[in-house]
């Protein structure tokens, strides 16, 4: 009797060892597929270098600059239509963030 | 699968590595390839660092308690939606949803920035994959959310009882969100900073990404004091606890943040300012994780003693040194372009609220820290506690609030008497309407501050009024659209101003709640016995009779035994509702307290039952420990039972089962008296209304404007700037 529970408890713990190896082997495989996969992944632009197409930083911070400009142009607009400003001030105002917008889209058109 | 988690940490830790190298040598070298390897590692991290995630979570759900972080935070018995959040419940389950999430909302970052910033992207990629690499080596080398036990436990600890709520379930991923995303406003000013391109485009960048930080971080809080208020003090929200601070302080300095930078945008001023700012917000975003970590002040939201501490403090050290090292010395691109034109215009009140707000997370800073001073210069850790923090916030609060109804209505660069006149006089009688109302007509008169935030508050409230009514009237008088439209339509082409002012409105609505609900409450403690009453702010309320259930516990937290009373509340002899305080018991796993006492020797927890109305809040809580002492003498008796059967422990078992059920029984038939806390709260739903308005204007604010709205404004406005350049 107690021949027999001993070696279903050897069976139980060579099954267990079993499984665990097999999980192992299952991990290990895993693994190594996820590095291959993201060595492929990160590793692309290596391979095949990507054509430099972007925009310079210069228009770029030129095209925000005229965005903000525009932005502000408009903000101005509708604190006058708001009252918080009177005609003579929102004009003068315009004025010289138009002139600030026209100076941005030179600066812009000289990059070409 | 425990080795597979273990194997994608060392591959996410390496893949940042790789990622930070790729990134400063493509960016130094000028190799754009190099920079997009560096750009993709940080996809590929979020995609390892995903797979580690869904390995813990399957881990947690699946009860496999070989892990021993499962063995420590959850339990077959406790519910599956609660399984699924026990993974933030743990020291390292929390670091790797901090590192998971902080490679997501970077990949997030890479993406949207994937044709612009092109010198600032590589340098802010070798940032947040530094953040990364710091945390998941925390991981690796400290303390593994992967590592196992043979053999394993047949059950775990169960999940600690007061994280049992369904905000925990999103607080931790709102809070940690709020942090990881402060990461990104840094690594792009580092990255602004040491290529010299603080110009308009990083500025447009940083706010986006230091708002998307702002909200999330707010929500999390806000998550974290509904929290407590159901859970934790008894029916307090906010205990001034060093982590409820700690997550406030960069909240506060990114709420500057987003105000200055402002000035910035339009005035080309306060640059040297705003860098400082953005920074200090995210190394404080640190702090704060580093004092959930490191145990070195108390809170019932820390982890407790760790080893964490010695690394994070390096880690802020050498943000803080870094920090200052590249303001100073790019402070040339940092030179103002303009001065102050006037004291009275927007730049002025932006100013003034900056300075208020740095005040204000100054003294929340000292006195968060004051156990660590007082203790480095007495050798006595001393505790600042509420009332302290009360004296300095109260104040600056309060004009904090003014100025979010003065802003509005101020123009830029200067405003004029007539200006003023015209802006203020709507505000300033609502004001005094709000005084005189507060004086005579509700009975407030004995508390000055909550008077005078109320009167701040109307201003708010009007001046914001004021301007939606404005703007609205110039847009009817400039289309033909339907008033809802045309309503719509003005917020639309004017997300950012509209969604700010609908923030400032919800800050006034939550002010007030927090103000009437912190002043005006009534609370009494007290006992009472089945039938008895007692009156709380005007409300009678009557203990009816008792409850209790045994394993079906009626909120599904797990509970092995939940005791409780229904409470009956009338005014004026009219039945207002019914309340079920109640009290949860869980077992405590170490069996210490004999075999009935373990199955609720563990964790006890009062439930809070509420009543919300827009009006009040009534609320009871029962004091589970004082049941559980009423009852003691009935479990001893109960644990003397069990110990005399010596059939077998599955026997003894069933008996203590049966026996917890009869004292249960004996609750019901002759319940102690109940010691109880009631109180009457007035307008405490207003603190979660002013959050859900603080975070719709938020949602709009942060929202892209409409692309073929944007390109018809545009092309409208060149057309009238080129109209401008023919004149001229």
């Amino acid at each position: 009797m107690r021949a027999r529970a001993t070696s279903r408890a050897s069976h139980k713990s060579s099954v267990a060892l079993r499984y665990h190896g097999v999980a192992l082997l299952f991990g290990i495989l895993a693994a190594a597929l996820l590095l291959a996969f993201l060595a492929w992944f990160v590793g692309a632009p290596l391979r095949r270098p990507a054509a430099d197409a972007g925009q310079s930083s210069e228009r770029r911070a030129l095209e925000a600059a005229r965005d903000a400009k525009y932005q502000e142009i408009r903000d101005n607009e509708l604190d006058f239509r708001t009252g918080k400003l009177s005609e003579d001030d929102f004009r003068a105002l315009d004025r010289q963030l138009r002139a600030e917008a026209v100076e941005i889209l030179h600066a812009l058109d000289a990059l070409g | 699968m425990a080795v597979a988690g273990r194997v994608a940490l060392v591959i996410a830790l390496l893949t940042a590595l790789t990622g930070i190298a790729a990134s400063v040598y493509g960016a130094r070298s000028g190799r754009r390839e190099l920079v997009e390897v560096g750009r993709r590692c940080v996809y590929g991290l979020a995609a390892i660092l995903t797979v580690a995630f869904l390995i813990l979570e399957v881990a947690f759900i699946s009860n496999d308690f070989a892990y021993n972080t499962v063995a420590h935070n959850s339990s077959s018995t406790t519910p599956l939606f609660y399984r699924a959040a026990a993974m933030w419940g743990s020291q390292e389950g929390s670091l790797l949803l901090w590192v998971w999430l902080l490679s997501l909302w970077s990949s997030l970052a890479v993406f949207l920035t994937r044709n612009r910033l092109r010198e600032i992207v590589p340098y802010a990629v070798a940032v947040l994959l530094g953040f990364a690499t710091f945390f998941t080596s925390m991981l690796v080398f400290f303390v593994s959310p992967f590592a196992t036990s043979s053999p394993a436990p047949a059950n775990g600890v169960g999940l600690d009882p007061l994280l049992r709520n369904p905000s925990m379930m999103i607080h931790p991923p709102m809070l940690y969100s709020g942090y990881t995303f402060f990461t990104i406003p840094f690594a792009f000013a580092v990255g602004a900073l040491i290529t010299r391109r603080v110009d308009a485009e990083w500025v447009a960048v940083a706010r986006r990404f230091a708002l998307a930080s702002w909200l999330f971080l707010g929500i999390g809080i806000l998550l974290g004091a509904h929290w407590a208020y159901y859970e934790i003090g008894w029916g307090g929200y906010w205990g001034w606890d060093a982590v409820e601070n700690a997550a406030l302080m960069p909240w506060l300095l990114s709420t500057a943040f987003l105000h200055s930078i402002m000035i910035q945008e339009k005035r080309g001023m306060l640059k040297v300012w705003n860098a400082s700012l953005v920074l200090g917000a995210s190394t404080l975003a640190i702090v704060g994780t580093f004092l959930v970590r490191s145990g070195v002040l108390s809170s019932i939201h820390a982890f407790g003693a760790s080893t964490l501490g010695v690394p994070f403090v390096i880690l802020i050290g050498v943000m803080i040194a870094g920090s200052i090292y590249l303001v100073v010395s790019r402070r040339d691109v940092l030179r103002s372009e303009h001065r102050l034109d006037s004291l009275f215009s927007r730049e002025a009140a932006f100013m003034l609220n900056n300075m208020l707000l740095v005040g204000l997370t100054f003294v929340i800073f000292w006195g968060t820290f004051f156990p660590l001073i007082s203790g480095a210069l007495t050798g006595t850790e001393s505790e600042v506690g509420a009332p302290w923090f009360d004296r300095y916030t109260v104040p600056l609060a309060l004009l904090l609030v003014l100025l979010a109804g003065i802003g509005p209505i101020i123009p830029w660069r200067r405003a004029t008497t007539r200006n003023l006149r015209r802006n203020f006089t709507l505000p300033l009688c609502a004001s005094a309407l709000m005084a005189l109302a507060s004086f005579t007509i509700v009975p407030i008169s004995s508390s000055v501050a909550t008077v005078v935030l109320f009167c701040a508050a109307a201003f708010v409230v009007a001046s914001i009024g004021q301007e939606f009514w404005r703007g609205y009237a110039a847009r009817r008088a400039m289309s033909s659209d339907s008033p809802p439209l045309a309503l719509v339509g003005m917020v639309r082409r004017n997300r950012r101003r509209y969604g700010g002012y609908i923030v400032h409105i919800g800050i006034a609505v939550l002010l007030i709640g927090v103000a009437a609900s912190s002043t005006f409450t009534h609370t009494t403690f007290l006992s009472l016995a089945r039938g008895q009453s007692t009156t709380v702010g005007g409300f009678r309320m009557t203990n009816v009779r008792p409850t209790a259930a045994i394993v079906t516990d009626p909120t599904s937290t797990g509970a092995l035994l939940t005791l409780g009373v229904i409470m009956r509340v009338t005014n004026d002899g009219h039945y207002v509702t019914t309340l079920h305080p109640t009290a949860e018991y869980y077992p405590d796993p170490s069996g210490a307290e004999g075999a009935v006492g373990s199955l609720i020797g563990g964790d006890a927890v009062s439930e809070l039952s509420v009543d919300s109305s827009l009006r009040r809040d009534i609320s009871a809580a029962i004091d589970a420990a004082d049941i559980q002492s009423a009852l003691q003498g009935e479990i001893n008796q109960a644990n003397a039972l069990v110990a005399r059967d010596r059939t077998s422990a599955r026997n003894r078992t069933e008996l203590a089962y049966v026996l917890l059920a009869a004292i249960a029984r004996g609750y019901l038939r002759h319940p102690p008296a109940a010691p109880l806390k009631l109180a009457s709260t007035p307008l405490l739903t207003w603190l979660w209304l002013g959050a859900l308005i603080i975070f719709a204007g938020g949602l709009i604010a942060i929202w892209p404007p409409p692309g073929a709205v944007a390109g018809r404004a545009r092309a409208r406005y060149l057309a009238r700037v080129a109209q401008e350049l023919g004149r001229a």
